[in-house]
């Protein structure tokens, strides 16, 4: 039963020019986690997520990743981000897109592998969009191009996957479906996943990390008081809460 | 056809060849990053380097190799950074670079180097030694971004993405920027600052609304500039026109056509639906 340890934050403080955004991080998670990351729209949520892939550095503490730095490690990690970055007019395929998820895993030069290709339609098919190999990324509906970003952070097998907000824009048959997919995907990987609809979430949710400035950690899919009292100025997300009484915390330490 | 034998002639085709190739490559990179701003900055701080020449009686080239090169790494610590106001801070060097050149030259004394041809160049006077040079460095540019593309690939389409796959976007950055500015050092003598820019812009701005891929892009806007330069390159000698600023006016003509065109297109497209909705 001694599972190891993947993810690990020992009092992360980070600011963006002097205004504190996290204060005294402390998070473990183990191997097979499913996390849900919960908390209100400015809260730090995206910024922890950025901090634990190495792409932002603490102001103080230390972030640690697959028991490594997270420059060294991230790419071991698949990552969909809350926003696309690409711009619109931007010339790629969705297949290329998904492509480029290989990366630090295929061979240098300019070519991807047939097996790249051939696991990149692979994942394509898992999220609903075959068929749309070709199509420029620029022409997708947003719900659709989340679906790519998803695929993207797929294709490389990864041991934690991390996902920002990504139902977002999925309608709802398709949601439940991504969720089924993701219920399936934990058996071999961590999952950490920022949302605001817990509710949807609770089937495969293993334990919550609530996000205002300051984090709390909780081993199960549940709202402790000490979150409430920190999401309290927000609408609260009920549905967990009502999965039983409000646990003690247990993110300290 | 006669005039295809003359050796100046034949020269300038050579040369509008490897600006073409040289520049569609690297326009496309440029646009897809959105830093035509930025390799206007390092074009145009070349001019720096020019002047240093002069002043200090040393061959051109390679001192404009080392000034551009070394504007390229500056431009890119700045935009690494992420610094605010970042394009201000090229405005600065862009001008400063100009302003030193031009200082330069005056400092020079008797020797009077005729600005226009920096600025335009003169694709109808190339020497031998010049085309050798730029034919490796376009081979070094040609061979660089094909051993990097997914990379050059991933950083364009999405900075953060690749950080997270382990790519080293900091040292792909900054080779980029040298990229450029090689580019521009090497067709500088040739077409001038100001068609590097055009060559730069317009054909990977028009090229990118009809590529579905980076590669295509790259290649379709080689082939516009092959078009623009040689069209040019006929009109201006057919009408004794400058050369230079004759490509720049036949690009530009042709990216205003091509923006009539589509206007017209969608134009028509639309009252083709509303005929559409009446009559059902
Ligand atoms: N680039 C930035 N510069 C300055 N401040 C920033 C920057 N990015 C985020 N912040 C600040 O950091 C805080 C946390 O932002 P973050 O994006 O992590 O929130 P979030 O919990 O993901 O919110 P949302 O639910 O809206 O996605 C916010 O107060 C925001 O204003
Ligand atoms: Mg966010």
């Amino acid at each position: 039963m001694d599972k190891r340890t993947v993810i690990e934050l020992n009092h992360v403080e980070f600011s963006f020019n002097k205004a504190p955004v996290l204060m005294d991080v402390n998070v473990k998670i183990l191997e097979g986690d499913f996390v849900a990351i919960i908390g209100p729209n400015g809260g730090g949520k995206t910024t922890l997520v950025k901090l634990i892939l190495g792409l932002l550095k603490p102001t103080r503490g230390h972030v640690f990743l697959l028991g490594e730095r997270p420059e060294k490690t991230s790419f071991r990690t698949g990552y969909m981000p809350q926003y696309a970055t690409g711009e619109k007019g931007f010339p790629i395929t969705v297949l290329e897109v998904v492509l480029l998820g290989r990366l630090g895993l295929t061979k240098k030069g300019p070519f991807f592998s047939n097996a790249d290709i051939k696991k990149a339609k692979e994942v394509l098919g898992l999220v609903g969009m075959d068929g749309l190999f070709k199509k420029k990324v620029g022409d997708l509906s947003g719900g659709q191009l989340q679906r790519v970003l998803l695929a993207r952070a797929l294709v490389s097998d990864p041991e934690i996957l991390f996902l920002d907000e990504p139902m977002a824009s999925i309608d709802v048959g398709g949601q439940e479906r991504l969720f089924d997919l993701l219920g399936r995907l934990n058996e071999r990987m961590t999952i950490v996943f920022v949302t605001h609809d817990v509710g949807l979430l609770s089937k495969y949710v293993k334990s919550v990390i609530c996000v205002n400035q300051r984090v709390y950690f909780h081993n199960a899919p549940e709202i402790t008081k000490d979150m409430s009292r920190l999401l309290m100025a927000e609408s609260c997300p009920m549905e967990l809460v009502a999965h039983g009484f409000p646990h003690r915390v247990l993110g300290k330490h | 056809m006669e005039i295809l034998n003359l050796p100046f002639m034949q020269h300038a085709i050579i040369a509008g060849i490897l600006s073409s190739i040289a520049c569609g490559i690297m326009g496309s990179l440029v646009v897809v990053n959105r830093s035509v701003f930025l390799a206007g900055g390092i074009a145009h701080a070349a001019y720096g380097g020019v002047g240093l020449a002069f002043f200090l009686a040393l061959p051109p080239l390679p001192c404009i190799i080392g000034f551009s090169t070394f504007m390229a790494f500056l431009i890119g610590a700045l935009t690494l950074r992420k610094r605010q106001r970042l394009d201000a801070m090229i405005g600065v060097l862009w001008a400063l670079g100009m302003a030193i050149g031009i200082i330069l030259t005056d400092l020079t004394p008797g020797y009077n180097v005729d600005l226009m041809s920096f600025l335009f160049g003169s694709i109808l006077t190339v020497p031998r030694s010049d085309l050798i040079v730029m034919f490796l460095v376009d081979a070094f540019v040609i061979v660089t971004v094909i051993y990097f593309y997914k990379e050059f690939l991933a950083i364009s389409h999405d900075f953060e993405f690749s950080k997270v796959r382990g790519v080293k976007v900091a040292p792909l950055h900054l080779l980029f920027l040298v990229l450029v500015a090689l580019c521009v050092v090497i067709t500088i003598r040739v077409v001038g600052l100001i068609l590097i820019m055009a060559l730069f812009s317009i054909a990977p701005y028009i090229s990118e609304r009809y590529s579905c891929s980076l590669f295509d892009m790259m290649i379709k806007s080689i082939i516009l500039n092959l078009f623009f330069v040689f069209l040019g390159l006929y009109l201006s000698y057919r009408f004794d026109l400058t050369s230079g600023a004759t490509i720049i006016l036949v690009a530009s003509i042709f990216f205003f056509l091509v923006f009539g065109f589509e206007a017209c297109l969608s134009f028509f497209k639309g009252s083709r639906f509303y005929g559409g909705l009446s009559d059902g």
